[in-house]
């Protein structure tokens, strides 16, 4: 059994359809890189996947439990680092990583942890600079910082690179593949490549329901109009599979 | 439990460290209460009759003014985002964010009220009452304020929004507020006033904090 896995995961926003019948399974040490084109639901999939936002249609499963069926145990699994870095103008890097700690429940030795999550990320010597000095990388740095204190096995990080320099992203890199060498689970986004031991990947634009996606899909590849008559069938196929997914449910009820 | 200590904690270093912004609902407070004499006239009688409403809807004017970046600072560099991942519930991490509230805006106002009372010339057979009134009465307001900051939370001008949701449901609370320091004036006793007053909170502690987390819910999807 995977450890975490999405089932026919749909995603609606506002109006639009982001993505359909999108499934992925994760066994613990691995790790998924989510890719595709701006708008196409990486954000979405990480924020479902954290329990902020509810699927439209399919279910999210840890060792077989629906996430929902307990979201304050899925809370304490997971670790979730956003576009924006959760940093504090009045609050020194040191004390920003200890209020998260704490707030994650860590009780005691918290300075050790917080100093050793500053060392990895290379943000001891500003430990007691506050927020408002930091540069946007350093921000970023301490955004991700906050993953190391704490235990949570699944880490959903959306586009972490961003900002970040050649070295930073190395020390990044270190820490995700520590993480998964003691058996964490990964989800992350990125535009740029990163380096991640025994990594799938997902496309996101494989489960567009949006035209100018299937398009850009289309013009990706060199037999357009092949693949576009490909495209067609496909996405019926789905449908149709979608149907009887309902059916049984529904004969199952 | 210790986690919601955390937040609360967080909350007054975060204000006590930007201190300006501890600063305003108390100077806002003071400045619109001393306003009234200048429009009505410094005629004694006339100010102690209306002293107590001053106080207590400047008391809500400036309970409002700082609502707004309760949440919203929270929101906009993500910290809220992390804060509901943590494994504090909602519902708790509201009723922090409103005791922050009320330990920087509610506790100085009590404070501040019998200064003001004194240049409003209140009779001062209702100062001790007019605190207790405040005392029960504005942690209503942190708990009512918060349901309309996180209903409005992300909304575009939310703050403008949030004054027309909020400030009706505040009318009870003036009424009875201003009514019990009105009462214990007159010499009729305020203890029915404050007892609606507590009854108003006892309503407030449990219910708003699932009424702003259900919307906090929704402003985070």
């Amino acid at each position: 059994m995977p450890v975490f896995a999405g089932l026919d995961l749909c995603c609606l926003r506002g109006d639009r359809l982001v993505f359909d019948g999108l499934s992925f399974e994760l066994q613990s040490g691995e790790s998924l890189i989510l890719v595709g084109r701006n708008g196409s639901g990486k954000t979405s999939l990480l924020r479902m996947m954290a329990g902020l936002l509810r699927p439209w249609r399919g279910r999210l499963l840890w060792n077989g439990a629906a996430i929902d069926d307990d979201p304050d145990l899925h809370r304490t699994r997971l670790r979730y680092v956003g576009h924006q870095d959760a940093v504090k103008p009045a609050l020194s890097a040191a004390e920003t990583l200890v209020f998260w700690a704490r707030l994650a429940g860590h009780r005691g030795d918290v300075d050790r942890l917080v100093g050793n999550g500053l060392a990895l990320f290379d943000l001891a010597h500003l430990a007691d600079v506050p927020g408002r000095f930091l540069s946007a990388g350093q921000r970023r740095r301490l955004g991700l910082a906050r993953l190391t204190v704490g235990s949570a096995p699944l880490w959903l990080l959306d586009e972490p690179s961003s900002g970040l320099d050649i070295a930073s992203i190395g020390r990044l890199e270190a820490v995700l593949a520590d993480h998964q060498a003691r058996g964490g689970l990964i989800i992350l986004s990125t535009h740029v490549a990163l380096e991640l031991p025994t990594a799938r990947t997902l496309d996101l634009d494989d489960y567009a329901l949006d035209p100018a996606a299937a398009l850009a899909t289309a013009e990706d590849g060199a037999a357009a109009p092949a693949l576009d008559d490909d495209g067609m069938p496909e996405r019926a196929a789905a449908g149709a599979g979608l149907a009887e997914d309902a059916t049984v449910g529904e004969a199952r009820a | 439990m210790r986690g919601f200590i955390t937040l609360v904690e967080r909350d007054l270093q975060l204000a006590l460290r930007q201190g300006a912004d501890a600063a305003i609902a108390v100077v806002f407070f003071v400045l619109a209460a001393i306003l009234f004499p200048f429009g009505i006239g410094p005629e004694p009688s006339v100010l102690a009759r209306i002293a107590a409403g001053i106080i207590w809807v400047a008391a809500l004017l400036a309970s409002l003014l700082s609502l707004e970046r309760l949440l919203q600072t929270d929101y906009d560099d993500g910290s809220l985002d992390q804060i509901a991942l943590a494994s504090l519930p909602l519902e708790l991490v509201v009723l922090a964010k409103a005791t922050a509230h009320w330990l920087l805006t509610g506790l100085p106002l009590i404070a501040t009220a019998p200064v003001l009372a004194v240049v409003l010339r209140m009779d001062p057979a209702g100062f001790g009452i007019l605190m207790v009134a405040l005392a029960i009465g504005s942690p209503v307001l942190s708990l009512i304020g918060i349901i309309g900051a996180a209903l409005t939370l992300g909304a575009r001008r939310g703050g403008m929004l949030m004054s027309l949701l909020i400030l009706p449901l505040y009318i009870p609370v003036l009424i009875f507020g201003a009514g019990a320091v009105e009462m214990a004036v007159s010499g009729l006793g305020a203890r029915a006033h404050l007892l609606v007053l507590g009854g108003l909170l006892a309503a407030a502690l449990p219910l708003a904090p699932f009424a702003a987390a259900a919307a906090l819910r929704q402003a985070l999807e």
